[in-house]
């Protein structure tokens, strides 16, 4: 059975804490007596035949949905449309879970003699992913039988003969989605739900959008009143999701939803010490601490990104679940919940994140400084249901090396925005009213998107906003271990040590303010009273 | 009264655009209001009357006449100046009827136009400086024949102390003639000789030995930049050769004949051409010494080009001359220019004697300045006010032992060696960027102390003249002017106060105009200038300005770290299995010394070579892979803050145009970069490429013409145009641009750019890119 998650409490017997740093970590002693540590879960049993759950799950779907077999006929049109390489993290051994569902439904799609079937890899403004990527998620044979002959597609939010308009919510919102995805007799959506955020109607009316449509979701009013986005229930962002997945739902768009989620045994064996909880460590999980940190911290930082991109997370499927959109979506929810949360006792004055070398938007790529900003303030504050774990007017510390690199491949956009946007201003109100039109209607930044391996032009702006919401509540961002100029440019304070970050904090929040820990990865949801 | 004696008088000027013609033609307006003035002027580009406005108007010299005339100052100045244009190195003066009529009306000439550089050609001092006052004399007997000498015009001819020579003792102020010891030269052989010098050493220069030297110099100066600059650079490299030539050609003879240069050499000879033709035209003759800045008018401290001990001066303190030869107690002889133009108006104004007269305009013997003396003063001001070195820092400046001056050249020569032989090191190195500064500076570098070197050898004679110039017929005419005269036109040298006049006049001057930077005490970031910048900020705010209409770039080395060869490699290896890939590699290796030697010396040789390569590839896979390519290795190994500033330009409006060698089908992903690419093409054949050029690649000056082409086609100006490069090959191209920039430049062209001031990008890749070792593309 494994454990639940668990708030430690520091005092004098309490070991150094340790906390991610990039491509690496470092052991932090906390100040006993005002110091509390969070960590997850352990990992979920997965399931035994995950081959076998996946078919059950499509004979006996969820919600006002028939079984799968029963959608299927010949002569229709199929579109199989996944998650792309933004999950999960790390990427996970094969077979990945998008191979696994995938292959089962295009077995039944076999069965009933479909032929017209198209894969989509539903991007949104994400970069288009490389043939070893996709291969690497959809696995070899059904890459093999779909991309030779054109049908493995990844989906371009810049082709205006590819998009279809299906009208404006309620609320006055565009719902522009794929083409191909939307005339289809059944769109098949094959998910992998690594955090509370994902999945539901967020994969369709998000992964197979245009930029005209996720700018109705995808900005500052909306993140500042999302608290957080991994609380569906108090989440604007999942609120226009909604009312944008009913609404194509309504337009007669006919979606058979397949999630699936995973246990967060995120590292290799011989890196299990970053699983556990430091008092915990054998002698054998100290000797590979110090021969990591000591080979790490002799390799330059490339070599030490490539060994860290080189990771496969033994993650394995505790759940799967298809059928109707919102009846999936609920139960893997609370499969997420039962794998992830955390209960704390009300939040404290500072917050420590260590910031690991990998984010959504950089895998086999560099975490350059804006998405630093939006891991730490983005992802990590958000990990949190009812309040976040800092006060409001607090303190959060990151603790990342921030060097001012960039993928010029994967984030052009990004170098720009760096360069030109928040050396103007870091407000993201500001941002959003003064550059965001530039960049996403950008000729460039299209083409690169449609044709190499881009990010999209306005993307760099969105995960300005991730984080708009803990600009707004914190009092102040300090990272520690960070390249300064970089630091400075995000508008946030540099600090060598956590000591001397501590010491800065104490001019926000006084000398005796409350400090937690979120000791993640593995990642979990701070349920905070 | 001096003003009464030259009220309603018309005096014409030789020379006025020098630093003492224009001084004395300011002091003549300002301070003798009733006498005119008419300047004899070569006509520039846009005319004598342009040249007087330019040059000697809007020189600082008339700020105080200006403020205090007011409004009235223009129509002082159109009442009072006229110009004739022409030339005083023309026989006749080169003067239009109108010029000499104006001539003919003068009372007065003087005569100061000379070539005062100590290090000028033989013949060009000749022409100037020996035969200059013959001529002006005989246009004036011409333009006067049958007159009586009363009623010929009175000719003040300016020339130098140091025709008395290299020699010890008192030196009088007497007719050369009448000096027992001057030597005795006949003038015209000299003249004869100087000409025919020219000739010969021209024929030397022309011989295929020496012609091949010179383009050999220009090529590695300027690396394959393409036939008409290479020619263009030689022939300059000739003309330069024949010039020194005649530079050492007459100071040889001067030192031979007892002068310490050229110009004392031709100045004693011309005094003594002016005194065999002149007739009976009245003459004196002004002898100044060292003539420095302004010790009161028109204000402390004015003046005009950069003087003798100037750049003596700032070599010391930029502590490049570690030591300057000379005697600690002679005599440096400096006379601040507004004495000698005080005397020069004094001798005027007395008039014409009957027989020619001589003044020394000089302070040595009444007011001496010791070498020592002026050295501690030097070195006191530049430990109190040091400039600054490249890092801001202040500079210390060495002790002077008065060593002789043997000791110091060799001193010298031995640290241009040093640095020579490091250049030719560095130059060898195929570097760019940062590091091809570095070479650039070292350049720089050498040429400063190739420079000091040759004052030593200038200057030295002047620091070691133990002759002093007797001033007592200087002083007799001081004491027969009015005591108002005295205070207004005074020139006593005894009124000068060395310490006052080098602390507080004399070094400020020289270092404000030598444009050289105070180290100012705390400051550590980079240095900006009035304009609140720094000099980068400034050269980029001008090249993305709004008015500029035209960006063009250059591919390789400029927007991406990335070639030909390694687009083909990537492409080719792209479908070979992993043993041909290595055979792949090792051939690639082996030839790469080939290649790169090609590349040096022909671009469009090595791109018609190594396009062959390309036979038989099928086109329509190509087009399929250049996509890979794109991704993988051009914006891989691209250059963000370059591609931010093509947009950049385009976001201004300005036209962008890329011009490459690379193949159209590799940079067709880049073209929406671009308004227009201009690259190399191949020819197809049955679907597959024939490995032949279809027209010649755009490289070297073609890029120039492409350039051109395009700004006219689409009526832009080229002085309007931004051109972006990295290498000495595209020089053409950023000689045609109004605003060139080198981007990471290879040696030469950062050589180049730092002579010219162009200004230079560093542009480096993006730091967190894959750097993959060598170009291989992923297997398909």
């Amino acid at each position: 059975m494994a454990r639940p998650g668990f708030v430690l409490e520091v005092d004098r017997s309490t070991p150094p804490i340790l906390t991610w740093h990039g491509e690496g970590f470092r052991l932090e002693r906390l100040p006993a007596g005002r110091s509390r540590v969070i960590y997850a879960p352990e990992p979920l049993k997965p399931l035994d035949d995950p081959d076998e759950e996946i078919r059950q799950a499509l004979l006996h779907p969820m919600g006002d949905s028939a079984p799968l077999p029963d959608l299927l006929f010949a002569g229709m049109r199929l579109t199989i449309a996944f998650d792309d390489i933004s999950l999960p993290l790390p990427p996970m051994r094969r077979p990945d879970n998008r191979q696994r569902v995938m292959e089962a439904v295009l077995e039944m799609a076999a069965a009933a003699g479909v032929d017209d079937v198209v894969l989509i890899c539903a991007l949104a403004l994400h970069r288009r992913m490389t043939e070893a990527e996709l291969r690497h998620a959809v696995g070899d044979r059904v890459y093999d039988a779909f991309a030779p002959s054109g049908r493995l597609l990844q989906h371009d939010a810049e082709d205006p003969a590819g998009l279809v308009h299906l009208g404006q919510t309620d609320q006055g919102e565009d719902v522009e989605i794929n083409r191909r995805a939307a005339e289809s007799d059944l769109l098949v959506y094959v998910n992998i739900n690594l955090v509370a955020m994902d999945g539901g109607h967020k994969s369709v009316a998000t992964g197979l959008a245009s930029y005209r449509s996720l700018r109705h979701h995808h900005n500052v009013r909306t993140m500042r009143h999302s608290r957080s986005f991994m609380d569906q229930e108090r989440s604007e962002l999942h609120s226009s999701n909604w009312r944008m997945g009913r609404l194509i739902a309504a337009s007669g768009v006919k979606v058979f939803q397949i999630e699936t989620t995973l246990n967060n045994d995120a590292f290799p064996e011989q890196m299990g010490f970053l699983q556990k909880r430091e008092w915990e460590w054998t002698a054998r999980d100290r000797g590979a601490y110090l021969a990591t940190t000591k080979s790490l911290s002799l390799a330059p930082p490339r070599v030490a990104r490539s060994i860290f991109q080189s990771i496969k997370a033994p993650h394995a499927m505790t759940s799967v679940y298809a059928g109707e959109v919102e009846a999936v979506h609920r139960a893997t929810t609370d499969m997420v919940y039962r794998q992830q949360l955390v209960a704390v006792d009300g939040q404290t004055d500072i917050a420590v994140f260590g910031l690991p070398h990998l984010c959504p938007y950089n895998v086999n790529s560099i975490m350059n400084p804006i998405l630093v900003m939006c891991m730490g303030l983005g992802y990590l504050f958000n990990l949190y249901r009812g309040q976040p774990v800092v006060r409001r007017g607090g303190v959060a510390i990151l603790s990342h090396p921030t060097p001012w690199a960039f993928h010029p491949v994967h984030h052009p956009s990004y170098i720009d925005f760096f360069e030109e946007v928040l050396a103007d201003t870091t407000d993201p109100v500001e941002i959003e009213k003064n550059y965001e039109a530039r960049f996403a209607n950008d000729e460039w930044y299209r083409h690169l998107y449609r044709t190499s391996h881009a990010y999209h032009g306005v993307h760099p702006f969105y995960m300005w906003y991730w984080g708009a919401h803990a600009l707004e509540h914190l009092g102040r961002v300090i990272i520690v271990g960070g390249e300064p100029r970089s630091v400075r440019r995000l508008g946030f304070s540099p600090a060598s040590t956590l000591a001397d970050a501590l010491e800065m904090a104490s001019d926000v929040v006084g000398r005796d303010a409350t400090i937690t820990h979120l000791h993640c990865p593995p990642i979990m949801i701070a349920d905070v009273s | 009264m001096l003003r009464d004696a030259l009220a309603g008088k018309r005096i014409a000027i030789t020379g006025a655009t020098g630093f003492l013609g224009t001084a004395l033609t300011e002091r003549l307006l300002r301070s003798v209001p009733e006498c005119e003035v008419v300047l004899l002027i070569r006509p520039g580009r846009r005319g004598a009357l342009d040249r007087v406005r330019r040059e000697i108007l809007r020189n600082s010299c008339f700020d105080r006449f200006r403020s205090e005339a007011g409004e009235a100052f223009d129509g002082l100045i159109q009442d009072r100046l006229q110009v004739m244009a022409g030339d005083v190195g023309a026989d006749g003066l080169g003067l239009d009827d109108a010029g000499q009529e104006l001539l003919r009306s003068c009372h007065i000439v003087i005569h100061s136009a000379a070539t005062v550089s100590f290090d000028s050609p033989l013949d060009a001092a000749v022409e100037i400086n020996l035969l200059g006052p013959t001529r002006v004399a005989r246009t004036l007997l011409d333009l006067h024949a049958g007159k009586a000498p009363q009623d010929l015009p009175y000719l003040v001819a300016v020339s130098t102390a140091y025709v008395a020579g290299s020699r010890r003792g008192r030196a009088p102020e007497a007719n050369l003639t009448d000096t027992p010891w001057s030597t005795e030269l006949e003038w015209e052989p000299e003249v004869q000789a100087a000409r025919r010098a020219r000739a010969d050493t021209d024929a030397e220069s022309r011989d295929p030995k020496m012609l091949a030297r010179f383009h050999r110099d220009a090529r590695r100066e300027l690396g394959a930049a393409g036939t008409p600059l290479l020619a263009a650079r030689a022939e300059r490299l000739r003309q330069e050769w024949v010039d020194d030539r005649l530079v050492e050609l007459g100071k040889a003879r001067a030192q031979g004949l007892g002068w310490p240069d050229a110009y004392a050499y031709t100045k004693a000879l011309g005094e003594r051409a002016l005194l065999s033709t002149r007739q009976a035209l009245p003459l004196s003759i002004v002898r100044p010494s060292i003539i420095e800045s302004a010790l009161a008018e028109p204000v402390p401290g004015w003046i005009r080009g950069f003087r003798m001990a100037d750049p003596v001066i700032i070599s010391y303190a930029k502590g490049l001359l570690k030591e300057f030869p000379g005697v600690p107690e002679g005599i440096i002889d400096v006379i601040p220019v507004d004495l000698v133009v005080s005397s020069i108006i004094a001798v005027a104004a007395r008039g014409p004697l009957e027989e020619p007269d001589v003044f020394h305009a000089a302070s040595g013997a009444h007011n001496p300045l010791r070498y020592r003396q002026l050295v501690e003063l030097v070195r006191d001001w530049f430990i109190e006010n040091p400039l600054a070195d490249g890092h801001d820092q202040p500079i210390t400046v060495p002790d002077w032992s008065f060593p002789g001056r043997r000791r110091v050249q060799k001193q010298l020569n031995r640290a241009a060696r040093a640095i020579s032989t490091a250049e030719k090191g560095l130059q060898s190195l195929p570097l760019r960027g940062r590091q091809a500064d570095l070479s650039a500076r070292l350049e720089e570098r050498r040429d400063e102390v190739e420079r000091a070197t040759s004052y030593v050898e200038l200057y030295g004679a002047y620091t070691e003249t133990e002759a002093i110039f007797s001033v007592d017929r200087l002083l007799d005419l001081h004491r027969s002017m009015s005591d108002e005269d005295r205070r207004e036109f005074g020139f006593d040298p005894a009124v000068i106060d060395w310490p006052h006049f080098c602390r507080d006049v004399y070094l400020p001057s020289v270092v404000g105009h030598a444009r050289v930077r105070l180290a100012t005490p705390g400051r550590s970031s980079p240095r900006k200038g009035a304009t609140g910048m720094t000099r980068e900020e400034r050269g980029r705010k001008a090249v993305l300005a709004a008015e500029r209409q035209l960006a063009v770039f250059d591919l390789e080395n400029t927007l991406i770290a990335s070639n030909v060869v390694d687009s083909y490699s990537w492409l080719a290896t792209r479908r070979l299995d992993d043993p041909d890939r290595v055979r792949f590699v090792a051939r690639t290796l082996k030839e790469a010394p080939r290649l790169l030697s090609l590349d040096r010396s022909d671009r469009s040789d090595f791109l018609r070579y190594f396009y062959r390569r390309y036979e038989g590839a099928p086109v329509d896979r190509l087009e399929q892979d250049t996509w890979d390519l794109f991704s993988g290795l051009v914006l891989t190994k691209s250059f963000p803050a370059g591609i931010r500033r093509v947009r950049q330009h385009r976001a201004l409006g300005h036209k962008t145009l890329l011009i490459t060698g690379a193949l159209d089908v590799v940079i067709e992903p880049l073209r929406p970069l671009f308004d227009e690419v201009v690259c190399a093409r191949l020819g197809t054949k049955g679907g597959r490429f024939t490995g032949e050029l279809v027209e010649a690649p755009p490289t070297g000056e073609a890029r120039a013409l492409i350039m051109a082409d395009y700004a006219r086609a689409h009526d832009l100006d080229l002085a309007e145009c931004v051109a972006y490069a990295d290498s000495a090959s595209d020089l053409p191209m950023l000689e045609a641009a109004g605003h060139p920039v080198a981007v990471n430049p290879e040696t030469k062209l950062a050589a180049i750019a730092r002579k010219r001031g162009w200004h230079v990008e560093h542009w480096p890749k993006a730091e967190g890119g894959p750097r993959p070792l060598l170009p291989i593309g992923p297997r398909r």
